[in-house]
């Protein structure tokens, strides 16, 4: 760890959508990770079904200008500077929920039990759940290198509605939309 | 109390609008697990005494919506779901997959116990433990795709309304019911998302019989907590690598089978069972991948398989038809059991089935055997209120599942399943039409034929069931066999997907059980005490009966008459099923399951399984 600390670059996880099986093992193992418990309400990557068959993982994008981390007004919330990840310092949370507001996605969700924010925290680097998607081939999930480039990863910082109404189209074609 | 239970179970009484908490016993857990085994006791203990006097269609039948210690942890989720069945007047476990039951113990509850009936059309809406009776006169009458989307957009608002700082909630689950429930279709299915079923049984048409058009359950809380965590989730990855290691099975889920179980195994439904063969490459499971295929894999809460694709027809006059792409089961019951042998025709009537909230199995069983009254002559194009019912006509059993989901013209008497529209109709001409009936007790055989011998069901599988023509458990000797409906049984009273236990060895689910529950139980315990007595439980009340008609067991407990035809064409032309093999199998069948030569359980049997309250009720059967 420490001689290799240089080496370490933020990352990202790169989504292919439209490929998710619904299976929601990413939930499993993210709440298994974080609370040690299977947990879906209170798991950091939540699968959407708004229409069956459009199932997909809704997380944190780690848009580049973090306007989740600028809304908190008790600073509960920073940045990784080993992943890019947004951290929740759970002592100072106080579950105001402005930070949803500022997420263009509304991707934080408030832990169904405790009152503070539910954030992807990239799992120190080593993603649980990559690692299941992966292990079944599903590849709807992938760690990659963030680049501090041309990216923009905001992008995938989306509403399950908008993503859902996408989603459709791709898939059932265009009576995609009837289905919303 | 027992780990991986959430402690309680919800009871509604919609006739009077009340809920209450019920307990179980550890030992009634202990002996009767969940899902099935626990819908068999608790039905017993209501019900038994008066069983035959139950209208599976009255506000007096009990319905149940059941998970199993195991849902949740076990890869694939399921529910189970029963209740008197309108079917088989006997008891039906009927698991369909989702995350329902993941949700209802996340809310605290591990089933759902629904008595009476409503006035008018209702849903149950259950947020952890706030339940309430919404009225369902906007969903009533909606079919599959528009009662999941409104009820989800309903749902997800009321959560938002009721809890304003939780950020956007995610839907709840749902089980419902289409137009065929609502009109007490005895062959609708409970649904799940767009296409999943519970379907036999038809416990879809006591919901609608109860007017209830849906339930949606979001729970907030974790699943309960297990023995050993740390065994469950070696347990868990066991599951998984065993199931990645089936690539095949993954890439086409039982969809190779429209073409391999015919042209190959020959034991695949054409016309109504006419022939079991065909070698249509039109019907291959390429063909479906590479022209309705829209999403490979698909699946359910935890599942390592997920052996469902989805598919939408891209050409021609079906172009937008979207369904799940037809099982094998929906592939035969829809395809070649109707003479149709495309995938666009297949898909486009899947999704009309679907969408009417109607079983492909059973109604393309009833349909199979009205085409083949039709190809005789018996019915003629005004029994049919004008339709031509043609073999591969898609269109035309399009508009007769239509009129079948909405009781209309003839579809009214079809909507009352293979079993009773075959009496009906043979009342109606003056003939003996059973022989066309392809069903076992009520209940229609799933398609894996048993004339050929090459398929997985033996010649007294269905004969001897407790759940008859059902597929999807079937009796095996030894009564041990991964195939046989005791373990079956306990896939079905855990309550996960029995498509996730191929090649992984049994004592790996009692080793699950045991790290969810922390209670030991093993295979040999299982089937020759706990199983055996569920079964025994479901034997009697379905040999009970009523109210319109009693099984026979020295009658009723045999193939239907088409299985002792000749196959007329394929590798196996002329293989049959012999009736003194059969008789002779099922004889010893009944000797391994403690029943006598009538087939009905033995006093010893039951003093042993310590089910003495059955031999009083016994005496009204022999």
């Amino acid at each position: 760890m420490t001689s290799k600390k240089k080496d370490i670059k933020p990352i990202w996880i790169a989504r292919d959508l439209s490929k998710c099986s619904g299976c929601r093992k990413c939930e499993i193992a993210c709440s298994l990770s974080h609370e040690r418990r299977i947990w879906p309400e209170a798991s950091r990557i939540r699968v959407f079904m708004l229409v069956p068959g459009a199932e997909f993982p809704h997380f944190c994008a780690q848009c580049e200008d973090y306007p989740c981390v600028q809304a908190c007004q008790f600073k509960a919330l920073s940045i990784s500077r080993k992943t890019g990840a947004v951290l929740v310092d759970n002592s100072a949370c106080t579950g105001c929920g402005k930070c949803v507001e500022a997420c263009p996605g509304k991707i934080p969700h408030i832990h169904p039990r405790r009152n503070r924010i539910l954030i992807c925290d990239l799992c120190n680097g080593d993603p649980q759940c990559v690692k299941v998607c992966q292990a079944g081939s599903w590849n709807v999930l992938k760690v990659v290198t963030r680049e501090s480039g041309d990216y923009a990863y905001k992008l995938y910082a989306r509403t399950p509605e908008e993503v859902t109404r996408d989603l459709v189209v791709k898939i059932y074609g265009d009576k995609g939309e009837c289905f919303l | 109390m027992i780990f991986g239970y959430a402690g309680k179970f919800l009871e509604v009484n919609l006739s009077t609008g009340t809920f209450k908490d019920v307990r179980f016993s550890e030992e009634v857990l202990r002996d009767y697990i969940g899902g099935r085994g626990l819908a068999a006791k608790i039905l017993w203990d209501r019900l038994g005494s008066n069983w035959e006097c139950v209208d599976p269609l009255g506000p007096e039948n009990i319905l149940l919506f059941l998970t199993g210690p195991l849902t949740g942890f076990f890869p694939g989720g399921r529910i189970c779901v029963s209740g008197k069945s309108p079917q088989n007047n006997g008891v039906v476990g009927s698991t369909v997959a989702g995350e329902f039951g993941i949700e209802l113990k996340c809310a605290g509850y591990d089933g759902i116990i629904v008595l009476g009936e409503a006035e008018k059309p209702v849903y149950l809406f259950i947020k952890d433990t706030e339940v309430e009776i919404k009225d369902a006169n906007n969903l009533w009458g909606l079919d599959a795709k528009q009662t999941v989307a409104m009820l989800t957009k309903k749902c997800r608002e009321l959560l938002g309304n009721h809890y304003p700082h939780k950020g956007l909630w995610k839907e709840p689950s749902i089980l419902y019911i289409g137009p065929a429930g609502e009109n007490c279709v005895r062959t609708a299915v409970v649904a799940a998302k767009w296409t999943h079923a519970a379907g036999y049984g038809g416990y879809g048409a006591v919901m609608g019989s109860k007017k209830l058009k849906a339930i949606a359950a979001k729970g907030t809380g974790p699943l309960p907590e297990v023995a050993d965590l740390g065994e469950v989730n070696t347990l868990i990855q066991e599951v998984c690598n065993s199931a990645y290691k089936n690539e095949l099975w993954r890439r086409w889920g039982t969809g190779f089978g429209g073409y391999s179980f015919g042209a190959k195994t020959s034991s695949e439904p054409v016309r109504n069972w006419q022939e079991e063969w065909h070698d249509e490459r039109s019907f291959g499971g390429d063909r479906f991948e590479n022209r309705v295929w829209v999403k490979n894999y698909w699946g359910d809460f935890g599942c390592p398989t997920t052996c469902l694709k989805l598919a939408v027809v891209k050409s021609g006059k079906f172009k937008g038809a979207a369904t799940d792409n037809p099982d094998y089961e929906l592939q035969a019951y829809l395809g070649t059991n109707l003479g149709i042998f495309t995938p666009e025709e297949n898909v486009y009537l899947a999704s009309i089935i679907d969408d009417l909230g109607l079983c492909g199995i059973q109604t393309g069983n009833v349909m199979g055997f009205t085409a083949e009254l039709f190809q005789r002559g018996i019915l003629k194009r005004e029994d049919l209120d004008g339709l031509e019912l043609r073999w591969g006509d898609a269109e035309a059993f399009a508009i007769l599942a239509r009129r079948i989901a909405y009781r209309e013209g003839f579809g009214k008497i079809l909507a009352e399943g293979i079993y009773r529209a075959a009496l009906k109709i043979g009342k109606m001409k003056g003939t003996d039409l059973m022989p066309y009936a392809v069903q076992v007790k009520g209940i229609g055989v799933g398609a894996h034929g048993i004339r050929s011998g090459k398929d997985y069901p033996e010649i007294y599988s269905y004969a001897c069931s407790v759940q008859g023509g059902d597929h999807t458990s079937v009796a095996c000797m030894p009564i041990d066999d991964s195939r046989s409906e005791l373990m079956t049984i306990f896939h079905d009273s855990g309550v996960y997907c029995q498509f996730n236990v191929f090649n992984i060895e049994s004592t790996l689910l009692f080793k699950f059980y045991e790290a969810v529950t922390s209670l030991k139980l093993t295979k040999d315990m299982w089937v020759k005490t706990k199983a055996l007595k569920i079964l025994q439980l479901q034997r009697v009340m379905l040999l009970l009966g009523g109210p319109d008609f009693r099984w026979n067991p020295e009658t009723d407990d045999d193939n239907p008459p088409r299985f002792y035809e000749p196959l007329p064409s394929g590798p196996f032309k002329g293989n049959t099923v012999k009736n003194a093999m059969f008789e002779e199998e099922k004889r010893k069948y009944y000797e391994m399951v403690g029943w006598d030569e009538r087939g009905l359980p033995k006093p010893e049997t039951l003093k042993r399984l310590g089910l003495k309250d059955i031999e009083k009720v016994l005496e009204k059967l022999r």
